[in-house]
């Protein structure tokens, strides 16, 4: 049984009409990687995923680990093991780093009837996953994301993902604003977390975090449709070729 | 408001309150104490954990008084108005009515009127006061309006911190609160006044609920001295309280921290005035207010700078969030300077709970509750720092408990 299967997914975001009809198999111990050029629904496959509600299903079928995700709240597909690394982190302020994800990891804890784990307990874990990514103890005493530069935000998103140890991890653009030591500490980070119960679906338009990251399998996303599937291989000639032909290629498929 | 439809005075014996006033909570009556647990305020635990002394108030007439004892060993006087008058009438005479005269305004001259108790605190010279003192109270019986008042008076030197926490219970008429405060504070004397209160705010269709228009003033009346206020309101159908300062003494200190909260159809109109009289004179006024479901949130703040006031200082910043699209957030500074050489500092902000902050958060776990619960503490947080530790932990449970159904 497949750990993701999409089956002709359709979603609208303010009544236009950005997926039509997507079709993924994802299994767990895979990476998978989203490419396409701007506009052609990456992040709405993501949100959509992450089950954000103003991004609507009109048709279409997702079973996630056996279940059906699109009956899911965003906070149930989070504590079944869905995890998304946003595009574009927000602040909390008032809120610290620390107390916001162990608040995240005792709410997913609890939801699987698992103990809770108090400050002092945390302590341990948290600081791991922080050596891991590089990151100063210090920001972690701060408001969410208040103050953080693009990359820290970024970062801050992997040590979340790290955390809390999601079945499906979704990374919406995690390379983008990110300068070459932050990309490659982010990748690093992202490619430890690889393992056989795990899946990961990268989102992105450049081929460099999958010098890091090497996919299983790469999709090209173009008007809301997969349009293309491939190996590693398929990345590196979009590097070179870019998406225009792919683009000529699917403008000429669509019905009229 | 209809004044006639009250009746000003519960008096003690009419009802189901209790009224010995006994040494010990064990000559409580047992149904006040249940009705303290309910509302998850149990004395008992107060008194064993916190070592807070507790004066419990129902219906404007004091109940009981604990750690008589110790405070005594120190000189700290606190008790029940009504026992400061037989015992220490000096001191109430000297400053009864200093701060708040009975002609300062309508409800004040009610309450000079009618005032039936209250809390009385006296803290001699250097005597820093060792717990925190508190007083509960409880508008018991329907239609009564609650008037008491409270004197604290801290000599020179010394130190108290006080925390006034109010409930009450699900009642259908409209009752008053009329309550006057006044604080003095001699040289290099500090008060620190919190309340976290939480009165019946109405219905979800606005009917009901507690008027609560207090008069808090404090006088820093010597040189050093620094007086503070605290607040979390969450309830009342409709606030009026301006907790003032009238920064009289040189180099004294005024502070001002607020969360207010208002859901379905409460009303608060809330804020401070800091009065600069005395030389180097510092004033700092945090207000956060929250307005949700039709509330309507006003924070209404005068700092006056006077003519002699040199060197004087504010800080004010005013933050308003609102949750949904039927609430409104309204604010009203007054800043009147007279003299030049003061420095002052004003800062405000309107947001709102973006669709994309709740995403966020529940995309890590937490439920959508949760979530606006915890974006509300992040915002107060610069508030609840500044409540002792027991009223911070109730603070944060109250507004969870008071934004219940705000979230759509």
């Amino acid at each position: 049984m497949s750990l993701l299967e999409i089956k002709n997914l359709h979603v609208k975001v303010d009544n236009h009409e950005i997926l039509k009809g997507i079709n993924l198999r994802v299994n767990a111990g895979e990476v998978h990687s989203i490419m396409g050029p701007n506009g052609s629904g990456k992040s709405t496959l993501a949100q959509a995923l992450a089950r954000r509600e103003t991004y609507a299903v009109t048709t279409g079928e997702v079973s996630y680990n056996g279940k059906d995700l699109l009956a899911m709240k965003p906070e149930e597909a989070a504590c079944e093991g869905i995890f998304m690394a946003f595009q574009y982190p927000v602040e909390i302020p008032g809120i610290s780093n620390a107390y916001f994800l162990r608040s995240a990891f005792n709410a997913i804890h609890k939801y699987r009837g698992l103990d809770e784990i108090d400050a002092i307990d945390f302590l341990p874990l948290f600081r791991e996953k922080l050596k891991l990514l590089d990151m100063d103890e210090k920001l972690m005493n701060r408001s969410v994301n208040e103050g953080f530069s693009g990359g820290e935000k970024k970062r801050n998103e992997i040590l979340q993902m790290a955390v809390l140890e999601p079945k499906l991890a979704i990374l919406d653009e995690t390379d983008s604003g990110l300068d070459i030591d932050a990309l490659r500490i982010v990748a690093q980070g992202v490619d430890a977390m690889r393992n056989p119960e795990r899946a990961i679906v990268v989102v992105t338009h450049y081929q460099r975090l999958l010098n890091y990251i090497v996919p299983d399998f790469v999709h090209v996303l173009v008007d809301g449709r997969i349009v293309r599937s491939g190996g590693p291989e398929l990345a590196l000639e979009l590097e070179e070729k870019g998406y225009g032909a792919m683009e000529t290629e699917a403008r000429h498929a669509t019905p009229a | 408001m209809e004044a006639q439809g009250l009746s000003p005075l519960g008096v003690a014996g009419e009802g189901a309150s209790g009224t010995e006033v006994g040494t010990s909570l064990e000559e409580l009556d047992p149904e006040i104490l249940r009705t303290y647990e309910k509302l998850g305020i149990p004395i008992e635990e107060q008194k064993h954990l916190a070592g807070v002394a507790v004066d419990a108030v129902f219906d404007s007439v004091s109940v009981a008084t604990t750690f008589k004892e110790k405070l005594a060993e120190l000189g700290i006087v606190f008790c029940s108005f009504s026992e400061a008058v037989q015992k220490h009438p000096d001191l109430v005479r000297k400053y009864l009515g200093s701060v708040v005269p009975y002609t300062d305004n309508f409800f004040a001259t009610l309450n000079a009127a009618v005032f039936t108790d209250g809390s009385f605190v006296y803290v001699p010279k250097g005597v820093r006061c060792p717990m925190e003192l508190s007083t509960y109270f409880r508008i018991n019986a329907a239609n009564t309006g609650q008037f008491e008042r409270t004197l604290i008076v801290a000599d020179e030197g010394s130190y108290v911190s006080y925390l006034e926490g109010c409930t009450a219970p699900i009642r259908d008429e409209n009752q008053l609160h009329a309550a006057v405060v006044e604080l003095i504070a001699l040289d290099n004397a500090q008060i620190k006044y919190s309340t976290v209160q939480n009165w019946y705010p109405g219905d979800k269709e606005g009917k009901g609920g507690i008027y609560n228009f207090v008069t808090k003033r404090g006088k820093c009346l010597g040189v050093n001295s620094k007086i503070s206020w605290t607040q979390v309101e969450t309830g009342s159908a409709i606030t009026w309280k301006y907790p003032s300062c009238i920064l009289q003494g040189e180099n004294s200190v005024g502070e001002f921290y607020s969360v207010a909260l208002t859901n379905n159809y409460q009303q608060a109109d809330t804020g401070t005035k800091m009065i600069h009289i005395g030389k180097n004179t510092r004033s700092t006024i945090v207000a956060k207010g929250i307005s949700a479901g039709h509330g309507q949130n006003t924070y209404r703040g005068q700092v006056k700078i006077m003519k002699g006031a040199t060197g004087a200082r504010n800080y004010t910043q005013c933050d308003s969030l609102l949750i949904g699209d039927k609430c409104g957030a309204h604010t009203f500074p007054y800043i009147e300077v007279r003299n030049s050489t003061a420095r002052m500092e004003h800062e405000a902000s309107t947001s709102k709970i973006g669709e994309d902050q709740l995403f966020y958060l529940r995309q890590r776990g937490l439920n959508a509750e949760d979530a606006v619960s915890m974006i509300v503490n992040g915002f107060c947080k610069r508030v609840f720092r500044e409540l002792p530790m027991e009223f911070a932990v109730e603070a944060q449970k109250l507004l969870g408990v008071s934004l219940e159904g705000s979230v759509g």
